[in-house]
């Protein structure tokens, strides 16, 4: 039995095609991913991501939670700030990525893959030794991403927050239709917007709203499709792909969520090692040169040799290229190595480059 | 969209219209509607052997690969240039303009086992 969304039926109303995510009945698409995903590009684009998790830490020694389990620096975070940072297993890899939000010096909120949160949930929960109140939470929080370029003006009709005062990775408590929400300024597409997170109960009123809302602007609903295509060219990780148990942020070009100089952490002293060792393997984009298109799982050859696997790949429909992202051994993992995708049995040509592939225009 | 009557079909959805020896294969519309939105088509070279139920090519969409296989075995005589540069054409007119092969049936009895448009559409439920 696949867990339902809160809004399954007003997906199911507009023509989404529904397909099992990680236990959960969602939208893969409605009117196309193409389409879908120009809209984010160009103008707006609305998703439902309820599935995702949220795990919150309350107490007065939060940080010192969050400070073990989390790789990146929670002590730098002020109110209604928020990072990007890695959930780590002793051994180096991942349990999970997440976005660390702090509510209060007390209060930290955080968002966590869909499948990974009970996981996640049981992982904080053994390291909680500082008497912290761990809350596995998600089915009290709907998610709304509205993604775009014109992403502020939709929302900005349902709210009295001003908006354009939330700095990019900062959030607020506010009202969004009249009803609480957390308006945070970040996505997974590569576009400026929004992510709201709100009770169950009132997603199917804000999504309703939104659409409307976004009228003018010619929003679209956006499925799963179109959100992996948008985070590939941005060049964001997604967990059983990019990053996993088995990967390290060091290998997935993530050392930038790794803080040194913020004390001991969980999965430290294993990082440590393998960064004075030498890091064996790392990510690196690629572009395919010949016809083909390298997907996920796909065996990646250099000099005729096996060298590595395709970790995302597919159509940039912005770029109108065929792209990808893949691990090699590091001294390979420069952009312009030549370098092979097989594509069913045949050895494809492609080349390195870096990620991400697209920056939005400032 | 209509199937056409004088079309014979699989299960897999594809389609082939047959005119003397020669059947054209495509893929139906609503193998096109379930895959999305197609970015890509690999097909045979013109002289390749083909077999029944065997696998012809690929067609991928943006999220997805999916295999077509032949209704029949035979030769392959034509290859449809466009959808090397338009494959999306396979979106817009899946029962005309972006057909994928034709081939010279070398086991005509096995339209035999194909299904009558009446007969696909009751399979697909409509």
């Amino acid at each position: 039995m696949l867990k339902q969304i809160p809004l399954g039926d007003v997906h199911r109303a507009l023509g989404a095609k529904m397909v099992d995510f990680g236990g959960w009945e969602m939208p893969l698409q409605y009117t196309g991913i193409l389409d879908e995903h120009r809209a984010v590009r160009t103008s707006v684009g609305l998703f439902d991501v309820s599935h995702m998790g949220e795990i919150e830490i309350r107490g007065p020694q939060a940080l010192d939670l969050v400070q073990w389990v989390s790789s990146n620096n929670a002590a730098k975070l002020a109110d209604g700030q928020i990072h990007y940072s890695g959930l780590l297993y002793e051994h180096g890899g991942f349990v999970d990525d997440i976005l660390v939000h702090r509510v209060s010096a007390g209060h930290y909120f955080l968002c966590v893959n869909a499948s990974n949160q009970d996981k996640d949930y049981e992982h904080i929960a053994s390291q909680n030794r500082w008497d912290c109140a761990v809350e596995n939470s998600g089915s009290r929080y709907a998610q709304l991403a509205v993604q775009g370029p014109r992403a502020l003006e939709t929302l900005q009709k349902l709210t009295p927050v001003a908006l354009a005062e939330i700095r990019y990775y900062r959030f607020r408590d506010g009202q969004v239709c009249g009803r609480d929400a957390r308006i945070a300024r970040t996505g997974y597409t590569g576009e400026d917007g929004f992510e709201v997170y709100l009770a169950p109960g009132h997603a199917a009123e804000v999504w309703n709203a939104l659409m409307e809302a976004g009228r003018e602007f010619g929003i679209k609903p956006c499925g799963l499709g179109a959100r992996n295509t948008l985070r590939m060219e941005a060049g964001m990780a997604l967990y059983g792909h990019e990053i996993d148990a088995s990967i390290t942020p060091l290998e997935a070009g993530l050392e930038w969520i790794v803080k040194w100089d913020k004390g001991d952490f969980c999965g430290r002293a294993r990082l440590e090692k393998q960064k004075a060792e030498g890091i064996r393997r790392r990510l690196i984009g690629f572009e395919m040169r010949g016809r083909g298109i390298g997907r996920d799982g796909y065996e990646v050859r250099a000099g005729g040799q096996p060298a590595g696997w395709v970790t995302s790949g597919g159509p940039s429909p912005t770029l109108n290229k065929n792209i990808g992202m893949c691990y090699l051994p590091a001294e390979l993992a420069q952009p312009g190595t030549a370098i092979e995708v097989v594509v069913r049995d045949q050895p494809v040509e492609a080349v390195t480059v870096p990620i991400p592939f697209y920056r939005r225009p400032k | 969209m209509s199937y056409p009557e004088n079309f014979r079909y699989t299960k897999e959805h594809e389609w082939i219209l047959v005119e003397g020896d020669t059947g054209t294969v495509g893929i139906t519309d609503h193998a096109q509607k379930e895959l999305g939105d197609i970015v890509y088509v690999d097909l045979p070279k013109p002289g390749a052997a083909v077999e029944a139920g065997k696998t012809l090519g690929s067609v991928e969409s943006v999220k997805a690969v999916s295999d077509i296989y032949s209704p029949v075995s035979g030769e392959v005589v034509a290859v449809n240039d466009l959808l090397a540069t338009s494959p999306e054409k396979l979106n817009e007119d899946p029962h005309g303009a972006a057909w994928l092969v034709k081939i010279r049936l070398s086991h005509p009895a096995e339209l035999d086992s194909l299904l009558s448009a009446a007969d696909y559409q009751a399979y697909l439920g409509e």
